[in-house]
């Protein structure tokens, strides 16, 4: 490994204008395989979602998934595209053990969509609008396992572990034209371009788009040109980058590393690079001399895809509210900051707190328990909000216990956390666990009395008008009832004892 | 008995399953009959590369359960069939012709396999071929050559030689083929067979081991035009499994081999299809065919389609660049051969090492020709050129079919060569395919049928008759028609005249 000597960010942006490609890979979230009819099921037995086809068998034909088209063409829609009223699938040759035909069933010169942008919304709310090149249709790989070597790679291996169920899953390559002119904020965009497009994938609902698991991935293409001038630098291809932040941190460091090798006097060459989570730098990977030949031609065993203009504005009536512009409205409803926004939105939270009013709560209070008790709880369990067991309807029955007085906020957060534990319904956990706000007047007088009975000397000074010093008086009570009153109540009837107004 | 078999083996497909459907004979019997044959002289005919006995009595046993159950039988029921090594067939071993599925058992049947099943016929075994169906001689096999049953130091044709043979041989009444230039009707024509290559997308190719994907068709061969017709019905049809598959009713090809004629139509002859090379005696044999074919009613129109002589280049541009790419999956990763594996070896070399050993010379020459031809900056030469002489010939067809109803050429432009001759000389190879591969680039339909023996060597001659695409039923009715005059005119069956084994 090399070690870079890396130019400060700003020093590099003080000379250099980064351009940047990004290409994003998304698995499809079809039922079945791209050509072939085997389960795309996630966390399988390895190679036991596999048939003639995927396994490319001889003799072994494809046959495309047409919910695979409908989804490409959702996509290209979603991303204002023109659909291609005629194209074809082309073979990519080049081999490689994971790949069962030796060749990947792609799209070359006629990808379905072309010609579209997507507006990305910068943390402080600029608007940046990302040009699409092309959206195509294409099969997954298998997965290749390399073990005993040191690094996971295949270098220093001693033998490799092949599981072809992901092999022919529908994957969707959209590549962006050049983006250019985003000067510092080129990382930035980056992020919220792959973070724009994943939203904009899951509200199309055509995937899951978890990067972590790879249904997503993003190669960061960056090249550099000194400042003023038009003609594009080298470029450096680094590969899956495979977290939102991973991709921010990955342009940002070849910012840096172009910088220096161009500052220095050196060329930078034209190559794939691998990113390191650890440390947010990347290395060198395959050296391109010269473009890899894979020798394209038009798929033989596959007749042309040629959607009808009916179809396609068919699926164009079906493309959801953008995400951006939604989240704009929502924002407005909800009555917060775009700061508060953004929060939300990296928290995962938007569809839940949306589910959460829908279910009869009011916006404030389903964003207060999901960004906070509930996004804790998230965060501490390492899985997103909407994996935790506790339901938008549920929150929102905390809710309404809450509005009308049966819970109070303590008392909320014991009932979330009955719920979180698999205790019942938020009615059966403030039932089993008897959290309910003790409302029973005699029961509250009686604790009231012995406050103040126990407290003579700040009695009196509320008797002669302190009356913030009944907080003390609040506090025991509320200790006495091991928390499950109404401390608001619980002032009144200590004002109201002692005489005093409130 | 022995007699009883010799006259079971000469009847043709549609006799044998009128005996069996009458219960005049059984299956079993049938079967057996060849098996026996295939015992006694396919060591010197070597059209069979695997035989399975069991299988065929178990599929024959079940027929003739079938027919005592009083259960409707197929029009095929019961016949045996021969098939070409390139249809998988499950449990039973699929090489090819190559060393590099030496041993491969495919998990899983061709949709043809199925279809055959489905209609009760009797599958023999697997028949020799050039390797990966590359070859007009079945030289190329990786497992010796097959002998042609009217001279047997002669080739048989390619690359379903073992089809024909078998056939010429009487081991089998029926068999199957594959065409992307020629390799059913070519074998057809040099054994005095009859071959059909179907359409495109006529008959499913699911389960064909790709050579050219786009080139590739399975068909029917068979000694009658009926028989070819039977055959044919049974597997061409829509199968979703081949998305290049015709959606469409298959013509009525049977009722057609059953009303030969060829009063009132319009039949063209290519001026292109004659001059050097092309053998005296196949040129006599066609002229006089075509003179039958006017005794009989037929129009004669001369057409001219100058494409057609750019037809073999361009073929060997468009089929090695699909098969470098339908035969990187040979790779020694899953299936089939694996040399060099001993633990020394990454697993690039492991691919390198198994591909030197497992392929021949000509599927080689023909990989990289295609990898050549589809590389960055010679992609439009080649490739991209091809694919526009394509155009043409499909245009040429076009046109040809505006005035005539059939075209009729010469199958192949000599009979059959000695074994060995044109082995070292790769493109004497390629121009026996001459006249058939037009029709392979243009997806439409043709037939051979044999129509005499050339004088010079006393060996078959094919004529090909051409149809436009999904109008195969016009090949079986103007083939039935020939077949019959020219069986009146000679007496009996061309395949009479052929040496007993």
């Amino acid at each position: 490994m090399t070690v870079t000597e890396l130019v400060s960010y700003d020093e590099a942006l003080a000379t250099y204008d980064p351009v940047m490609g990004l290409e994003v890979h998304v698995e499809l979230g079809t039922r079945t395989k791209m050509f072939c009819g085997c389960s795309t099921e996630l966390g399988a037995d390895a190679n036991s979602q596999v048939c003639p086809t995927c396994l490319g068998l001889p003799g072994a034909l494809p046959v495309v998934n047409a919910s695979g088209v409908e989804s490409a063409i959702r996509i290209g829609l979603a991303l204002h595209c023109e659909i291609a009223e005629w194209c074809r699938f082309a073979r990519k040759n080049y081999f490689y053990p994971d790949m069962p035909k030796n060749f990947q069933t792609s799209q070359y010169d006629e990808p379905i969509a072309f010609n579209g942008y997507l507006d990305v919304q910068l943390e402080d709310g600029e608007v940046f609008r990302v040009e699409i090149e092309r959206a195509h249709m294409e099969e997954d790989t298998g997965k290749s396992t390399h073990v005993g070597g040191a690094t996971g790679r295949i270098h220093g291996a001693s033998h490799s572990l092949l599981d072809y169920n992901r092999a022919g899953i529908p994957l969707i390559e959209i590549v962006t034209k050049p983006i250019e002119g985003a000067g510092e904020r080129a990382p930035e965009v980056a992020k919220a371009y792959v973070a724009e497009l994943r939203e904009l994938i899951k509200a199309l609902g055509v995937s899951e788009a978890r990067m972590e698991q790879g249904q997503m991935r993003c190669d960061v293409n960056l090249s550099l040109r000194p400042k003023g001038q038009k003609k594009f630098g080298t470029r450096s291809e680094t590969k899956n980058v495979n977290s939102l932040r991973s991709v921010e941190r990955a342009a940002r460091f070849e910012v840096q590393r172009h910088a220096a090798v161009l500052s220095s006097g050196g060329t930078i060459v034209q190559e794939t690079r691998h990113f390191h989570e650890e440390d947010g730098s990347t290395t060198s990977g395959r050296v391109k001399e010269e473009a890899e030949d894979y020798r394209y031609f038009p798929e033989p065993d596959l007749v042309p895809v040629a959607p009808s203009r009916e179809w396609v504005e068919e699926l164009r009536a079906t493309l959801p509210e953008p995400p951006r512009e939604r989240r704009n409205r929502l924002r407005e409803e909800w009555g917060i900051t775009e700061h508060e926004m953004q929060s939300v939105l990296n928290a995962g939270a938007v569809d839940l707190i949306v589910a959460t009013i829908e279910a009869g709560a009011d916006a404030a209070s389903a964003r207060k328990w999901w960004m906070g008790e509930l996004a804790r709880s998230a965060n501490e369990a390492g899985v997103e909000p909407a994996a935790l067991t506790i339901t938008p309807a549920d929150v929102a029955r905390i809710s309404a216990l809450v509005a009308e007085g049966s819970l109070n906020d303590k008392l909320a957060r014991q009932t979330i956390e009955g719920v979180l534990a698999g205790e019942g319904t938020p009615d059966e956990v403030v039932e089993k666990r008897g959290l309910a706000v003790v409302s029973d007047e005699g029961a509250l007088g009686t604790a009231v009395d012995e406050a103040i009975a126990g407290n003579p000397a700040i009695a009196d000074k509320i008797r002669g008008g302190k009356v913030a010093a009944a907080g003390a008086l609040v506090g025991a009570v509320m200790k006495a009832t091991r928390g499950q009153a109404d401390a608001g109540r619980v002032k009144e009837l200590i004002l109201e004892k002692l005489g005093v107004e409130g | 008995m022995t007699g009883m078999n010799t006259d079971l083996i000469k009847l043709s497909a549609a006799e044998i399953a009128g005996r069996i459907a009458r219960g005049e004979v059984t299956a079993v019997e049938v079967a057996e009959a060849h098996l026996a044959r295939i015992e006694a002289v396919d060591e010197k005919v070597h059209a069979f590369l695997h035989v399975d006995r069991e299988g065929a009595l178990a599929a024959a046993r079940e027929v003739d359960a079938k027919r005592e159950r009083g259960e409707t039988l197929g029009p095929l029921a019961g016949v045996p069939v021969a098939l070409k090594d390139i249809f998988t067939t499950e449990g039973i071993p699929t090489t090819v012709g190559s060393k590099i599925l030496e041993g491969w058992i495919p998990p899983y049947d061709a949709t043809v396999t199925r279809r055959l099943k489905e209609a009760d016929v009797v599958i023999l075994g697997k028949t020799n071929m050039d390797e990966f169906a590359m070859g007009s001689s079945t030289e190329n096999s990786a497992y010796g050559p097959t002998g042609n049953p009217w001279d047997l130091t002669r080739v048989p044709g390619g690359s379903g030689g073992g089809s024909s043979a078998s056939l010429a041989a009487y081991e089998a009444p029926l068999a199957l083929g594959t065409d992307t230039g020629g390799s059913i009707r070519q074998p057809a024509a040099v054994t005095g067979t009859v071959g059909v290559k179907p359409t495109y997308g006529g008959v499913s190719r699911y389960g064909m081991v790709a050579f050219s994907s786009s080139l590739d068709q399975g068909g029917p061969c068979a000694r009658t035009v009926l028989d070819a017709a039977l055959l044919h019905s049974v597997i061409a049809g829509h199968d979703e499994m081949d998305s290049t598959s015709i959606d469409q009713p298959v013509p009525d090809v049977v009722e057609a081999a059953r009303n030969g004629e060829v009063r009132g139509l319009r039949i063209g002859i290519v001026k292109e299809f004659r001059g050097e090379g092309y053998q005296a005696g196949v040129m006599q044999r066609f002229d006089e065919s075509v003179e039958l074919l006017r005794e009989l009613g037929a129009e004669i129109v001369e057409l001219s389609c100058p494409s057609f002589t750019k037809a073999l280049a361009a073929y060997y541009l468009i089929a090695p660049s699909e098969c470098s790419s339908n035969l990187a999956r040979f790779d020694a990763m899953r299936y089939g051969l694996r040399v060099g594996d001993d633990g020394t070896h990454s697993a690039e070399t492991v691919t390198a090492l198994t591909r030197e050993a497992g392929f021949g010379d000509e599927v080689k020459r023909r990989v990289m020709l295609g990898t050549y031809a589809l590389s960055s900056g010679y992609y439009d030469a080649y490739y991209g050129s091809a694919q526009k002489v394509r155009t043409l010939i499909a245009r040429d067809f076009e046109k040809a079919f505006e005035q005539v109803d059939v075209v009729v050429s010469p199958t192949t432009p000599t009979t059959a060569f000695p074994i060995g001759e044109r082995a070292d000389d790769p493109v004497a190879m390629y121009l026996a395919d001459l006249c058939t591969i037009p029709s392979n680039l243009a997806g439409n339909s043709a037939m051979s049928l044999p129509c005499g023996l050339a004088p010079e060597d006393g060996l078959p001659v094919g004529l090909q008759i051409m149809a436009p695409a999904m109008a195969d039923d016009r090949l079986y009715r103007v083939g039935a028609a020939v077949e019959a005059a020219l069986e009146a005119r000679w007496g009996h069956p061309l395949l009479e005249e052929a040496p007993s084994l």
